[in-house]
């Protein structure tokens, strides 16, 4: 990154002294800023946590603590003893892994036929694909409703994890077949030349190099499935049967604003999000522009 | 994109597993891309088939319960584009749209630019920063801002307070539409932003340095060499990261509604809410596919220009 700063339009001084602490003043000030707007970002997620650890009687106070003097885990006991939590974790766990294993099952057959042939139809399909990732789902709705409720399948998980699956599938496609593409075709060839059939030169040379496109699909699907909210508050009306997100949207309704539970309860669901997203977080930027730059 | 079977040599004395062999290769794409299609075709294409044919229907409650619509033609985009609440609601969503797209594209290519100048540890600081953001789930920070703007106890209202901004003890920001929809601006460019930094900062490193050295040594000042070298090489990204946001921003619902308790007065109310109201609240599914029809021909044409940007940058062979 240092040729960035070369560029700032310093004269060429006999004395080099002069410029340069020049550069260190500006470095610091780009520093400072870059700190403030870190603080600004991180400050909401800083806050509900902070607000998760404090006592009832800290967080009604009208001048805010900034940090929990008193921190306490009683909000997170609260969270979890609140009225179907343990049903929407539950519904939850179901939903995100079923979705996942089908996506990743249907997407990588998908990617493999889109990767390794050419066939007629071939151009329209990934059109297909991309375009269906713009199609509003808030608009859709109201269809899927009426669909779903013709096969029975309002009130049912099941049907929530067919529409997830197809929310998830043109990424994970889309993804797949970017790492599909980036194996070497030689590798392949040089296993069949050496006697290998074509399904001993999938599971032996494939399979592995696929391994981190495989890992980042999946997480991207358990995200997905995971933070969804609309078809789940639409779809499932009984409590029983809602997931996380839909049984923390509620959580106000059932005995007025509580906000330290609420907090806690927030801190839980986000959690397994957070940990997976750090995972991947450069494979899913990627996926969405790869070799948009030509450099 | 030669297939596999292409460049493998296959002996003479096996002509006819050759063509068996040939056969397999014509049909194989096809049943492997069976299933997904399958899916797709169920979940998507066919509920788009459906909102258009019901768009033309009366479909209430009396419908619903028969599973089948009424056909009155026009009728329902006539009396759409009468009601008065529907032109406010489109163009507060498009107003509301276009600031929260400008601002996410600006702010986030600014951070990304930022995060070019700082130090190693300040930009790793930052990076980590925008990824714990961006993995929030939106009901999640729904709640977050809910907490923070409380009228009561909220920490926003006793910041502005100190920080003499005027009186903000008990304020309702969502009494007037207008801080209403800055609290749904902030949370949604807030959301927003990183997504578009970290995506714009990974296509600048992939920016040529000789490029740029070569234009300053041309003598060209910082903002020129932004705007003739660095925007034009950044161009498809942003243009692609545009598109999607006026497709997310555009669409908002979750956010307005469990904001404000699944009940928004008409004055929030976006073309995905309205749609909403219309079909789930008073049972005009029709009316409601109607409005959900324009809002998709709306945005068809961010979808357009995603579409040729993607085809166009190489990524599609």
């Amino acid at each position: 990154m240092s040729s960035v700063t070369q560029i700032a339009p310093t004269p060429v001084a006999p004395v080099v002294t002069r410029p340069r602490s020049r550069k260190r003043v500006r470095k610091f000030g780009w520093n400072a800023l870059a700190l403030v707007v870190l603080f600004v970002m991180v400050f909401p997620v800083y806050w509900m946590i902070s607000t998760a650890f404090k006592p009832g009687h800290d967080i009604l106070s009208f001048t805010p603590q900034w940090v929990p003097a008193h921190p306490t885990l009683s909000n997170f006991t609260d969270a979890i003893h609140q009225q179907f939590f343990w049903n929407a974790v539950k519904n939850s766990l179901i939903v995100t892994s079923v979705v996942v294993l089908l996506s990743l099952v249907l997407a990588f057959l998908a990617a493999l036929a889109l990767a390794k042939f050419s066939f007629y139809g071939r151009k329209p399909f990934i059109v297909v694909i991309l375009g269906v990732q713009m199609v509003p789902l808030a608009a859709l709705i109201i269809p899927l409703y009426i669909m779903m409720s013709r096969v029975h399948q309002v009130d049912k998980l099941s049907g929530v994890i067919v529409m997830y699956l197809t929310f998830v599938l043109p990424f994970a496609v889309w993804t797949l077949r970017g790492f599909l593409l980036g194996v070497p075709k030689e590798l392949e060839e040089s296993a069949m030349v050496d006697g290998a059939t074509r399904f001993g030169a999938f599971v032996r040379i494939l399979l592995p190099l696929l391994g981190p496109g495989l890992v980042a699909t999946s997480i991207f699907a358990f995200i997905q499935a995971w933070n969804e909210f609309i078809i789940a508050y639409v779809f499932l009306h009984t409590p029983e049967k809602q997931t996380l997100m839909v049984w923390l949207a509620s959580f106000t309704t059932l005995r007025g604003t509580d906000w330290g539970p609420l907090m806690a309860g927030a801190t839980l669901c986000s959690l397994p999000v957070i940990v997976f997203f750090v995972l991947v977080q450069r494979k899913i930027a990627f996926g969405l522009t790869a070799g948009a730059v030509k450099g | 994109m030669a297939s596999v079977a292409e460049s493998g040599v296959i002996p003479a004395s096996r002509r006819r597993r050759f063509s068996r062999r040939r056969f397999g290769q014509a049909t194989a794409p096809y049943v492997l891309l069976a299933p997904a299609a399958a899916v797709i075709g169920v979940v998507l294409a066919y509920p788009l088939y459906l909102l258009v044919k019901m768009s033309f229907e009366k479909y209430g409650l009396f419908e619903l319960i028969r599973h089948k619509g009424r056909w009155v033609g026009t009728d329902n985009y006539a009396s759409i584009f009468q009601d008065a609440e529907f032109w406010r609601v489109v163009v507060r969503t498009f107003l509301f749209t276009v600031v929260c797209v400008s601002l996410t594209m600006i702010l986030g290519t600014a951070i990304a630019m930022l995060l070019l100048q700082v130090s190693r540890w300040v930009r790793i600081a930052l990076t980590t920063g925008l990824v714990l953001v961006w993995a929030v789930p939106v009901i999640v920070a729904v709640n977050i801002w809910r907490w923070m703007i409380d009228y009561q106890f909220g920490v926003a209202n006793w910041a502005l307070t100190k920080l003499h901004f005027g009186n903000f003890e008990r304020h309702d920001w969502f009494a007037n539409p207008w801080s209403g929809f800055g609290v749904f601006t902030l949370l949604i460019v807030w959301g927003a932003i990183p997504f578009v930094a970290i995506t714009v900062y990974a296509g600048l490193a992939q920016v040529p340095h000789e490029l740029l050295e070569a234009a300053a040594i041309d003598g060209a000042k910082p903002w020129a060499v932004f705007r003739e070298v660095t925007l034009p090489l950044l161009k498809p990204i942003l243009v692609i990261l545009t598109s999607l946001s006026i497709i997310w921003d555009f669409q908002v619902f979750q956010q307005i509604w469990v904001m404000l308790d699944s009940r928004p007065t008409s004055d929030y109310y976006t073309m995905a809410i309205y749609a909403f109201h219309q079909s789930f609240q008073i049972s005009e599914y029709g009316l409601g596919a109607a409005i959900a029809v324009v809002m998709v021909m709306f945005m068809f044409l961010a979808t357009l220009v995603y579409l040729r940007q993607m085809l166009r940058t190489g990524e599609v062979h």
